[in-house]
């Protein structure tokens, strides 16, 4: 099948479609985009998703090839089939990408996340925080009498459970450094 | 061979082996050693405009005029970001332009420099690309790109911003090679989707072909393959404003332009038809109407070269990512390799029907009493003018809308408009930049006179290069189509939309050192045409036009293509709520 051909069901969207005949399935979708590295390509990619109105859930952005000139920019994003379709077509026709990849579509990925969190606190809950971190691999990065930083790493799901249970724990500052994926086999 | 040379030298060299010979511009501090070079030779004719809008809708006309890219220098700062509106215009409509800019000195980027402004920044979002060059080696590379990337894939407007002390500056000038760029849209299409669709043609009782600026955009080549399509297929054959003239309008399965003041026959086929093949046109909302009552049951086949084209609006059935030329050359291939067929009793019937259709005559009007009708103006214009060789250029407003109704084109690249954007003041700087190309053809904008004051400073442009452009005002004192709209939306509320304080046009063209006529008569309306183009120099002519006129066919905002009004009657309420939410 084409590319370009969409999930039967999807709806014809646009600014001046009041009604949308057909219910809108909203899905999530991690993007590999492969660009020049020139100054600029970032907020050719970002302006792409506001102008549009499109959504980026995450952004990741290194260069991953020095003598190619080329960085990897991973973005999370979500829409309906017709929309995500729309975003890698309008992705593809910026002159500076060179490739598109829909790693949710195209077999199985891998997908990792960085994150480090500073849990406050003394007592039960300091013992608790440490207990838990190390149930989830996250190692202690630096350490005060009164706090943690935790350093994980994982899918963002994983990262978002141990967030979760972080917050009763005393919580205070979370810095993550979004999605980057890659897709398995050759 | 690479020679070194000056950054501003760099630039008039590029531009000579691109084989440009016309640029549009305006000084300023920020450019003044380029200018300092182009007044140094001879091979590329500078066009200095009033005012650096004029200058890219003029580069914008000379593109779509000669199919070749257009060239516009302007300064820093004011001369960039006048020049956003003419970027944005061409982004919409697909048309190639290199726009350079002046820039502060590299090392005085980000200080708030005098008339410092971020011109890549500002134009990011309305260029296909632009590139800030800091180093005069990197220079000739990025021209180069610059018109590769233009005239390319689906064309639009480029913008290279060069400081100043990378103009002054020596580096290495290399010449144009073949592209080294990994910019290569294609323009094949898939050859298993092409028989999809010829399998499609064969078997289609009601089909018909929607065309667009794409067949335009494709080169004179395309037009051919496509009317040797339609002709040999038999199908009828609807445009949208861009595709005005890839099939004549006097060849025989023309149906007229579709859309919301398309034709009733057009929009009805578009309604009916079995097989929609759509060939360089983009489902723009002045199309679909109400886009799930559109086309409700068709195959829709789809060719397009760029990718973000197809199922942004509408799904389709049989994508085709590639060149329409291309394409319609391998689509005729296959379809003559399998025999020809078309189902030729079904599309005896189709005819049939729209044969019915036409019977509307949904362009009738009558001209009565002394007041000139703007349709009549138009059905006069073109009698008088058809046989010329001819270059029709408008404004936007009801009076665009009337030409393209009125106004019949017979080949590609005669017809210039502002359709994506609808930018007020784009004809009669277009109508210089199509002179330029053409200095011996019959140049015509048919403006409204509140459209054409947008840009009137121009005036001074036509007369200092004596380019005889005729400014076809039919003046009716209105913001005309804003005018509509109130009175068929907001209970004849006609809030600001009346042409106050208008000059008198024949003086004005008179302060110009030009001819201005003035025609209120229908009597003497063949006589003040003739004497408009029989006249050899500009000319700005004021046709006094019945002032409430309305445009129609229209297909309101919200409605299906088979709930359109035709006439006067019964227009009250037409548009619910939900419509008039809808521009
Ligand atoms: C007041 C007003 C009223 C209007 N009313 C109408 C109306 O009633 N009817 C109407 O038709 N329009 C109308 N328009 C114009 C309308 O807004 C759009 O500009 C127009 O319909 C778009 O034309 P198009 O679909 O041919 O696309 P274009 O804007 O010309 O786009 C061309 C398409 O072809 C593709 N393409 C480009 N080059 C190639 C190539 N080489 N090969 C293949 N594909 C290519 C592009 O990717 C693009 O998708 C109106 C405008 C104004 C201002
Ligand atoms: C720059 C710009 N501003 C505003 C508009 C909105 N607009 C569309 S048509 C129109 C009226 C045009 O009047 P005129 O040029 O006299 O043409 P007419 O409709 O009367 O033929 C206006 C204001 C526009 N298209 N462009």
């Amino acid at each position: 099948m084409s590319p370009l051909k969409i999930k039967k069901g999807a709806t014809s969207h646009s600014a001046y479609n009041l009604r949308p005949t057909f219910s809108d399935v909203v899905e999530r979708h991690t993007l590999a985009v492969l660009v020049e590295n020139e100054p600029g390509v970032l907020a050719r990619v970002i302006g792409l998703f506001s102008g549009r109105g499109y959504n980026i859930d995450s952004l990741t952005v290194a260069e991953v090839d020095h003598t190619g000139h080329l960085s990897r920019i991973t973005i999370v994003t979500s829409g309906t089939p017709q929309v995500i379709e729309q975003i890698k077509a309008q992705l593809g026709r910026i002159v500076s990408v060179h490739d598109v990849h829909d790693l949710t579509v195209e077999g199985a990925s891998v997908e990792r996340e960085l994150a480090m969190f500073k849990v406050s606190g003394t007592g039960e809950k300091r013992v608790e925080a440490l207990r838990l971190a190390d149930i989830f691999r996250a190692s202690v990065v630096d350490s005060t009498l009164e706090s943690f930083i935790f350093e994980i790493t994982g899918a963002p799901d994983k990262i978002d459970a141990f967030a979760e249970l972080m917050r009763p724990l005393g919580l205070t500052d979370v810095a993550r450094t979004g999605v980057a994926a890659l897709s398995r086999g050759e | 061979m690479t020679r070194q040379m000056s950054g501003a030298k760099m630039i008039v060299q590029a531009l000579i082996d691109q084989g440009v010979d016309t640029v549009f511009g305006y000084p300023g501090g920020a450019v003044l050693p380029i200018y300092d070079e182009v007044f140094q030779q001879n091979a590329i004719r500078h066009i200095l405009v009033r005012h650096e809008q004029g200058a890219v809708h003029a580069a914008e006309g000379y593109a779509r005029a000669t199919g070749k890219p257009g060239v516009v220098l302007v300064t820093s700062g004011p001369g960039a970001t006048n020049a956003v509106t003419g970027l944005t215009d061409a982004l919409m409509d697909s048309i190639p332009i290199i726009v350079l800019t002046g820039q502060v000195p590299t090392f005085m980027i980000g200080s708030d420099a005098f008339q410092e402004a971020d011109t890549v920044g500002i134009t990011r979002p309305c260029t296909k690309h632009n590139w800030l060059v800091k180093e005069t080696d990197a220079l000739s590379g990025v021209l180069h790109e610059a018109f590769h990337v233009a005239t390319h894939g689906r064309p639009g407007p480029v913008l290279v911003d060069i400081p100043k002390d990378v103009q002054f500056a020596t580096g290495t000038y290399t010449p144009p090679k073949p592209s080294v760029s990994h910019y290569q849209p294609k323009v094949k299409g898939d050859m298993e989707e092409i028989t999809e669709l010829v399998a499609a043609i064969e078997k289609a009782k009601k089909p018909v072909f929607y065309t667009g600026g794409g067949v335009i955009n494709s080169g004179p080549a395309a037009s051919q393959l496509l009317r040797e399509l339609v002709k040999s297929t038999g199908f009828p054959i609807t445009s949208t404003l861009m595709g005005l003239g890839c099939y004549p309008a006097s060849g025989e399965n023309w149906l007229g332009m579709l859309g919301m003041h398309g034709l009733y026959q057009a929009n009805m086929a578009m309604h009916d038809c079995d097989l929609l093949i759509n060939i360089g046109a983009r489902f723009d909302d002045r199309i679909t109407g109400r886009i799930d009552a559109f086309s409700p049951k068709s195959t829709k086949a789809h060719i397009d070269i760029d990718p973000s084209s197809i199922n942004k609006v509408i799904k389709t059935d049989i994508p085709i990512v590639g060149d329409v030329g291309h394409v319609l050359e391998d689509i005729l291939k296959v379809w003559k390799s399998r025999g020809r067929q078309t189902n030729s009793e079904a599309l005896t019937k189709w005819w049939a029907q729209i044969e019915e259709w036409k019977k509307v005559d949904c362009l009738k009007f009558t001209q009565k009493g002394k007041i000139i009708k703007p349709q009549h103006a138009l059905v006069r214009l073109e009698e008088l003018t058809k046989k010329y060789d001819r270059y029709i250029c408008t404004e936007v407003g009801q009076h665009q809308m009337w030409a393209a109704q009125y106004l019949g084109f017979e080949d590609p690249n005669r017809w210039m408009t502002s359709g994506g954007l609808g930018t007020m003041g784009y004809g009669f700087p277009a109508s210089i930049g199509v002179q330029m190309a053409h200095p011996d053809a019959l140049v015509i904008n048919v403006a409204g006179e509140a459209s054409w004051l947008m840009n009137m400073q121009e005036m001074g442009t036509a007369v200092q290069y004596r380019l005889p452009v005729k400014q076809f005002i039919l003046n009716n004192e209105r913001l005309g189509m804003v005018r509509q709209w109130q009175e068929l939306l907001h209970g004849e509320r006609y809030s600001q939309s009346w042409s106050e304080a208008l000059p008198d046009f024949v003086k004005l063209a008179d302060a110009f050192g030009a001819k201005g006529i003035l025609c209120s008569d229908p009597d003497d309306l063949d006589d003040a045409i003739m004497e408009m183009i029989t006249h050899d120099g500009p000319v700005i002519f004021d046709c006094l036009v019945e002032k409430h006129e309305n445009c129609f066919p229209m297909i309101p905002s919200g409605k299906a293509h088979n709930e359109m009004l035709l006439g006067e009657a019964s227009t009250q309420g037409v548009i619910d709520s939900k419509g008039s939410v809808l521009v």
